[in-house]
């Protein structure tokens, strides 16, 4: 118990994991929620990848998990941006409400 | 003498070893203590404060896994960055949030019940996981411990990866720009100052010469 090896870690980051899937679902209106939901699970995948790296003794964990932080912070960015422009245009974020594109 | 030094580092390395497991169930508890009140918190700020709190313990997890360069970029990334650029549009956007939050005790059944099922197949596969006995040899890029994260992270990252740097940057790059293009936007009403219409005028295209009849007017 008091040894915290890899199984410690994978525990932990499912439990996160399964946060950020579970507040997507029940923040199905809010869609800055949602992203923030997203956001956790990148952290969750982070942290499997660095467990991993350690218990591995291999650097390649970390290195992919530098491009994971990468590409989420560019989802972030680009996801407010959207956000904020389509707040712009309707006055709304509501997501039932970005139905525009329905046939 | 040597026995007793051996028994003082074997005492202090158990020690350690308890320190590392109080900071790890310390941290790991705030952390998903912390995403549990971002997803069921009523206001979004202080979703978004927990989010903080959240990425600042997985920093620390981070820490303690050996991974130095990225729980330090977690933090000026995520906290320094990220998060705050959520928290800016979350005051900036003028949203009735406890109309959003309506649909929360119709979605709660559904989201336990889905919840549930990704927790007990994550358990099943990061209990029931076993590494290959040749893993650790197949390494491709094994630790050196002689050598610190950041070294280490920087010489692989600028040599054997610098095409996925430098694609990661075009991505940053792409974000960036997209960013910019999707929130700017000219409001028709506002004067601006155009210079190169002003730099374009010349006497020519501007004067025009009349030449006005005596009495009778243009």
């Amino acid at each position: 118990m008091l040894t915290i090896g890899l199984t410690h870690y994978l525990v932990v980051a499912a439990v996160l994991f399964t946060l950020g899937v579970a507040g997507i679902i029940l923040n199905r209106k809010n869609i800055i929620v949602i992203l923030m939901s997203v956001e956790l699970i990148l952290l969750a995948v982070n942290l499997n990848f660095v467990a991993f790296s350690q218990s591995l003794a291999d650097l390649t964990g970390q290195v992919f998990a530098l491009f994971v932080l990468t590409v989420a912070a560019a989802e972030a960015a680009i996801g407010l941006a959207i956000l904020v422009a389509f707040y712009r245009n309707r006055g709304t974020i509501a997501v039932e409400d970005i139905n525009s594109l329905k046939g | 003498m040597g026995a007793l030094r051996e028994r003082t580092r074997r005492i202090g390395a158990v020690r350690t070893k308890n320190v590392q497991a109080v900071f790890f169930y310390l941290f790991a508890t705030i952390m998903i203590a912390s995403a549990g009140v971002v997803i069921f918190a009523r206001n979004p700020v202080h979703s978004v404060l927990f989010l903080i709190l959240a990425f600042c313990n997985g920093a620390g997890l981070f820490l303690l896994a050996g991974a130095e360069f990225l729980a330090m970029i977690l933090i000026v990334v995520y906290v320094g960055a990220v998060a705050v650029l959520f928290l800016f549009v979350v005051m900036m956007l003028d949203v009735d949030f406890a109309e959003l939050k309506q649909g929360f005790a119709k979605y709660l059944p559904v989201g336990v019940g889905v919840g549930v099922v990704v927790l007990a197949e994550l358990g099943f596969v990061a209990l029931g996981w076993s590494s290959a006995p040749s893993a650790a040899d197949a390494a491709a890029n094994p630790i050196i411990p002689q050598m610190s994260n950041t070294a280490a992270l920087g010489q692989i990252l600028y040599t054997k990866y610098v095409i996925f740097f430098q694609a990661s940057a075009l991505v940053l790059l792409t974000a960036m720009i997209g960013a910019i293009v999707l929130t700017l936007h000219h409001k028709p009403n506002i004067k601006r100052q155009k210079i190169d219409e002003q730099n374009a005028r010349t006497r020519e295209n501007v004067i025009e010469i009349k030449k006005v009849p005596f009495r009778t007017g243009v």
